[in-house]
């Protein structure tokens, strides 16, 4: 998983509203050798098993943290489902997040503690539905200042 | 031998209704077995299939989830993905959905006014499937004729059925 490259805050409605950039790079591989995942010079590599029973696989990027208004907090900014057979290997640069980032009040502003991990949903062709967090995530800090409207 | 069979019969459904009423409690969800009405939840789940629901009280939820909610004053379930989550230190919950397939997030479904749905509304989370098996159900829904002629048929088999 990638570190983001650029985020910064802007308030609208009275709620805290973020930006974040960032890069993905995840390989799937049709290997029947269970889920792997390990650090390559702060690139985490996963690598997915897409056996019979796999019809598609269900990628989000959340973002957790903690707020004075809520004490647990999350936000998909971004998903993709890969079907069996779509190509394996993952390399997003510089994403912006797909959808608005935000938080229920003004918990945004000068947050440092705000982790990004990759989960995802594996969609069998019948059975159990699991859901799956990569280990590994990265942390974002927010800065303590609002930037005026900027374009997105 | 027509009280036997009568007796076979009660034996059957009473019988059907106690695993039912067993899955509810046992899953802690009011309806432990759904069908995916649309297809706002492709391609992972398509109109027909069923899904295996559980509600357990402790049971957080969490974006990324499965959920099977209904909107309060409406009948219909909706299964849709959880993408946002707030939850307070108390334990009280607001969250909101929107289906895989759907460009915007469900605070259009949702009653006037309602941004958020809470802990209240989730009939349960999805924890398995089975394609195709629900599309019964939904051909008896649109077909009333068909779920008579379903019935009847039942109901001779049973009378007729003769033990040899």
């Amino acid at each position: 998983l990638r570190k983001n490259v650029e985020d910064f805050t802007g308030p609208r409605e009275r709620s805290d509203l973020g930006f974040v950039t960032f890069d993905i790079t995840a390989d799937i591989l049709n290997e029947k050798n269970g889920l792997q995942t390990f650090w390559n010079k702060n690139t985490l590599m996963l690598f997915f098993i897409f056996d019979w029973n796999v019809k598609q696989l269900f990628l989000y990027l959340s973002a957790e943290y903690s707020t004075k208004n809520n004490a647990l907090n999350q936000v998909v900014l971004w998903d993709k489902i890969m079907l069996r057979g779509d190509n394996p290997r993952l390399s997003l640069k510089d994403m912006k997040s797909k959808y608005f980032f935000f938080d229920d009040g003004n918990g945004l502003k000068g947050n440092r503690n705000i982790t990004l991990t990759l989960s995802w949903n594996v969609v069998p062709n019948a059975g159990i539905l699991p859901l799956v967090t990569g280990s590994g995530h990265v942390s974002v800090p927010f800065p303590d200042t609002y930037e005026t409207t900027k374009s997105y | 031998q027509l009280y036997y069979q009568v007796l076979n019969f009660a034996m059957i459904v009473s019988s059907a209704l106690m695993i039912w009423k067993g899955l509810i409690v046992v899953t802690g969800s009011e309806s432990p077995i759904v069908v995916v009405l649309s297809g706002s939840m492709e391609p992972a789940f398509h109109r027909g299939d069923l899904l295996f629901l559980t509600n357990f009280h402790d049971d957080p939820i969490r974006a990324g989830e499965i959920v099977v909610f209904k909107v309060e004053g409406r009948d219909i379930p909706i299964v849709h993905r959880v993408i946002k989550v707030h939850e307070k230190g108390n334990g009280n919950i607001k969250f909101l959905t929107k289906g895989d397939n759907n460009e915007v997030d469900d605070r259009g479904l949702y009653k006037e006014g309602q941004n958020w749905l809470e802990k209240k509304d989730v009939v349960g989370r999805a924890r398995g499937f089975l394609p195709y098996v629900g599309m019964v159900t939904i051909i008896m829904n649109d077909y009333p004729k068909f779920k008579y002629a379903l019935l009847a048929v039942m109901g001779a088999y049973v009378l007729l059925k003769r033990e040899s």
